[in-house]
């Protein structure tokens, strides 16, 4: 088999007494679409921030592109083509969204980097490149979180509960503009609440409680399982 | 030498704890509330010359006069709470503009206090504070022993405040829950407030105790810059055992230092102890 | 405003301008107050590289410059240099401690860094006051030059060296702001965590900012020996380079090169009148609560108001 785009193994991240991952291990092939579903504190953001390199495991690895990259700090990662968006938008306000796009296509994308505005406009937000993220609605700064992400050229996108807090039909565009991302060749780790667009969404799906992997499998498999029931609804 | 070193550790101690009542209020702003309030060695000179105040003109013990004056710290305390959290926090600004506003306030002390006392010493004139007390093979003055005293009551009445009042439960859980302390009918604003203006309430009794030791002048306060940070980030934010551990610690190594190289490298002692500081206790990009 | 054409002409029409001055008969009085003026262009500008363009605020700055007039003393003591081999030490060894300073602090929430700035300025002070070989707080002599590169006197060099510093200065800061290092130190004011995880190298960036701050602080500091010619530790670390170093960037306004000039020139220029008539102690009790008033009512400083008014 050969090595996938993304392979974590056995990561630990404990903050004081709290562990919050307890071993994690999980992949993501070339092009995958993986979701990452869990209860509430089951350590899915401390996930993403470990393995985006925000935050500094206490053990396990997290290897990338076929390097070993637990010890890079983020911006490098970034640079080898891992992305993510921010479950709260963090757009830069100072800047114009096609600003806010420069950033990462001036410091993470490698080559034929993608022009701001033609990826504004691909997702719908075109009109406003030049205007300030103050000005946009909840689901245009999720979009924008998005946009600024894939103006990194990344080979791997986190989308950290992207979708949290829309609409069903709000919800179904997100899912159309991220199925035609992956079809570009970009696999999408997405880590979600919505069960419907999740199940949709993903080749596989990774389930996390209490910072524990407890299942992993097909869409229809882990809708089964009964460790998976019992982590949601009780004992 | 031995004497003389004996003589700098309890002398070091003494100062220690101090520097701990100087100290109590930034951490508890800084611990509790998140507010970098540089200016707090700019109240405790503020505390220093009011007590100098009431001493030479109504002969007022300036121990006395910092406690009488607690009140009235308190309310300047929340006056400026409010301020700031107005300013600032309401518009999630606090950092940049926060930051340069409690700047101006400690720059805004040391200049109005200049202005109304001139850039000279002042000191308080008690001959009892001269009598030396016999600790063992060492003798120390009241001058230094009476604050001591004065800052561990402090610290216990804090202490005690915190563990066994609603109030003071409520401010330690200001910063970590705020949305409980709401279900709790207690209003978080309010009760940072509070903190706050306790914490300023501290430094009238702390300048009391500085203008003790020795004598003041308005531009000290920068000179306790780099202690009382020091103190609040080695002992931990918020903790009055570590803030009385670690300002002892501090207080020791400047005394010694002082006694085999000079009094006026004091500073350079307290700006490498805050440098240990930030070394032991990194918070990387996400943490505190 | 894409002005560049604009903005060099101007640069190079003031230049003109300013030596034409310092030939010209004008009284001596006036160059004294430009100098103090124009160094203060480039204390603002310098702080404004770091705390406005990435959002790090520097307490020291004090610290700086009197290290880069300390440098310059003592380069006159063992070689007598040239006035720009002075201004060179004074740079680079102002320009070290920011980068020793950032290695230290900038890891760590930006606010560790603005108090280790405000301890630093202390330590600084306490070792220059100490050291005899500059003097401690009785201070040093330097003597100015008898040649002053054509001019009528030394002051006026002083003069037209300031004017060449300041304009270098804010050219070099409006590069920066402009170039993609300096959409990167926007990046980091705005959100640091966004940043670095679009892969801005955000340390390394802050690390340059506060050298090259923390530089220019010690280039404006390094002809103030021959300024004074007579150098001690309170006018080196005095209190209104201190305030005004924060002062005159917050309240011109902070995001671009427009406000630590437009800052200082008023605030400076404010502050020279005033001087005649107040004293400095009440002059700066005033910058001290336009600082305070500022922060609170026009955070984005006159440059905000002005933007604001337009709409």
């Amino acid at each position: 088999m050969s090595e996938p785009l993304l392979r974590i193994e056995n990561l630990t991240k404990r903050f004081g007494g709290f562990i919050a991952l307890d071993g994690v291990s999980l992949h993501v092939a070339e092009g995958e679409r993986l979701g990452v579903i869990g209860p509430n504190g089951a350590g899915k953001s401390t996930l993403t921030n470990c393995i985006t390199g925000l935050l500094r495991p206490e053990g396990g690895s997290v290897h990338f592109a076929g390097s070993d990259v637990t010890a890079l700090p983020a911006h490098a990662r970034a640079r080898l083509g891992l992305a993510r968006s921010f479950q709260l938008p963090r757009p830069f306000h100072s800047m114009t969204l096609a600003e806010n796009l420069a950033i990462p296509r001036d410091y993470a994308a490698r080559h034929d980097p993608p022009d701001p505005r033609e990826l504004l406009t691909r997702l719908g937000l075109g009109a406003k490149a030049d205007a300030l993220p103050r000005s946009l609605t909840q689901i245009e700064l999720r979009k924008l979180e998005l946009a600024r992400a894939l103006a990194a050229q990344p080979r791997l996108l986190i989308c950290d509960e992207a979708m949290a807090g829309l609409s069903h039909s709000e919800v179904d565009d997100m899912l159309g503009v991220l199925l035609v991302l992956n079809d570009s060749g970009i696999a999408i780790l997405m880590i979600e609440h919505i069960m419907r667009a999740v199940m949709r969404f993903s080749q596989r799906i990774v389930v996390l409680d209490a910072g524990r992997k407890i299942a992993e499998g097909a869409p229809a498999d882990i809708l089964r399982d009964k460790e998976v029931e019992r982590a949601y609804l009780g004992a | 030498m031995l004497d003389l070193l004996a003589n700098a550790i309890v002398t070091g101690l003494l100062l220690g704890g101090f520097y701990a009542a100087v100290t109590i209020g930034l951490s508890i702003a800084f611990g509790f509330l998140d507010i970098v309030n540089i200016a707090h060695p700019g109240f405790v000179l503020l505390g220093a010359f009011a007590a100098w105040v009431l001493n030479a003109t109504w002969g007022i013990d300036p121990i006395l006069a910092g406690l009488m004056l607690t009140p009235l710290f308190f309310a300047g305390g929340a006056a400026i709470f409010r301020v700031y959290h107005v300013s600032f926090e309401r518009r999630g600004a606090a950092g940049l503009r926060g930051l340069a506003f409690f700047f101006g306030v400690l720059f805004l002390t040391e200049v109005a206090l200049i202005l109304l006392f001139g850039a000279d010493y002042r000191a308080v004139n008690l001959p009892y504070l001269e009598t030396m007390i016999g600790l063992g093979p060492v003798a120390v003055p009241l001058r230094l022993l009476l604050p001591f005293a004065v800052s561990l009551v402090m610290f216990a009445a804090l202490q005690l405040a915190f563990d066994r009042t609603f109030l003071g439960r409520a401010i330690k859980a200001v910063a970590q829950d705020p949305v409980a302390l709401r279900l709790m009918a207690a209003d978080p604003v309010r009760i940072k407030e509070i903190a706050f203006g306790i914490g300023i309430a501290t430094a009238s009794v702390a300048g009391a105790l500085l203008v003790t030791i020795a004598p003041v002048d308005p531009s000290m306060g920068r000179d306790y810059i780099g202690r009382v940070f020091a103190i609040a980030v080695l002992g931990g934010l918020g903790s009055l055992t570590g803030t009385l551990l670690a300002a002892i610690a501090l207080g020791v190594a400047e005394s010694v230092t002082s006694t085999l190289y000079g009094p006026s490298w004091s500073p350079a002692v307290a700006f490498g102890a805050l440098l240990i500081a930030l070394v032991l206790r990194p918070s990387g990009l996400l943490g505190r | 405003m894409r002005g560049g054409g604009i903005f060099y002409a101007g640069a190079v029409a003031i230049l003109i301008a300013g030596y034409a001055a310092a030939a010209s008969g004008i009284n001596d009085y006036y160059f004294y107050a430009a100098y103090i003026v124009l160094q203060y262009v480039v204390i603002a500008t310098a702080w404004n590289i770091l705390g406005g363009y990435a959002g790090y605020v520097n307490f020291g700055s004090a610290g700086f410059y009197a290290v880069g007039a300390y440098t310059a003393a003592i380069l006159y003591q063992l070689v007598k240099p040239p006035l720009v081999v002075m201004i060179l030490g004074g740079g680079i060894a102002a320009g070290v401690i920011g980068l020793a300073a950032g290695y230290l602090t900038l890891r760590v929430k930006g606010v560790y860094f603005a108090i280790a700035t405000l301890a630093l300025a202390v330590v600084l002070e306490t070792i220059v006051a100490n050291w005899d070989y500059v003097g401690g707080t009785r201070g040093t002599y330097v003597l100015r030059p008898h040649h002053a590169f054509g001019f009528v006197n030394y002051p006026r060099a002083l003069f037209f060296a300031m004017l060449v510093l300041a304009i270098g200065s804010v050219v070099l800061a409006r590069v920066i702001e402009r170039s993609k290092l300096g959409r990167g130190l926007a990046a980091i004011r705005d959100d640091e965590q966004a940043a670095e995880s679009s892969g801005v190298p955000t340390l390394r960036l802050k690390l340059f900012a506060a050298t090259l701050s923390g530089a220019l602080m010690g280039v404006a500091g390094a002809p103030f020996p021959y300024y004074v010619s007579h150098l001690e530790p309170g006018s080196a670390f005095s209190l209104a380079i201190a305030v005004n170093a924060i002062a005159m960037p917050m309240i011109g306004g902070a995001t671009s090169w427009v406000g630590p000039v437009i800052g200082a020139l008023l605030l400076g220029g404010a502050q020279q009148i005033a001087t005649v008539t107040i004293s400095s102690i009440l002059n700066l009790l005033i910058v001290g609560l336009l600082l305070i008033g500022f922060v609170i009512f026009a955070p984005d400083g006159l440059v905000g108001l002005f933007r604001k008014l337009r709409r």
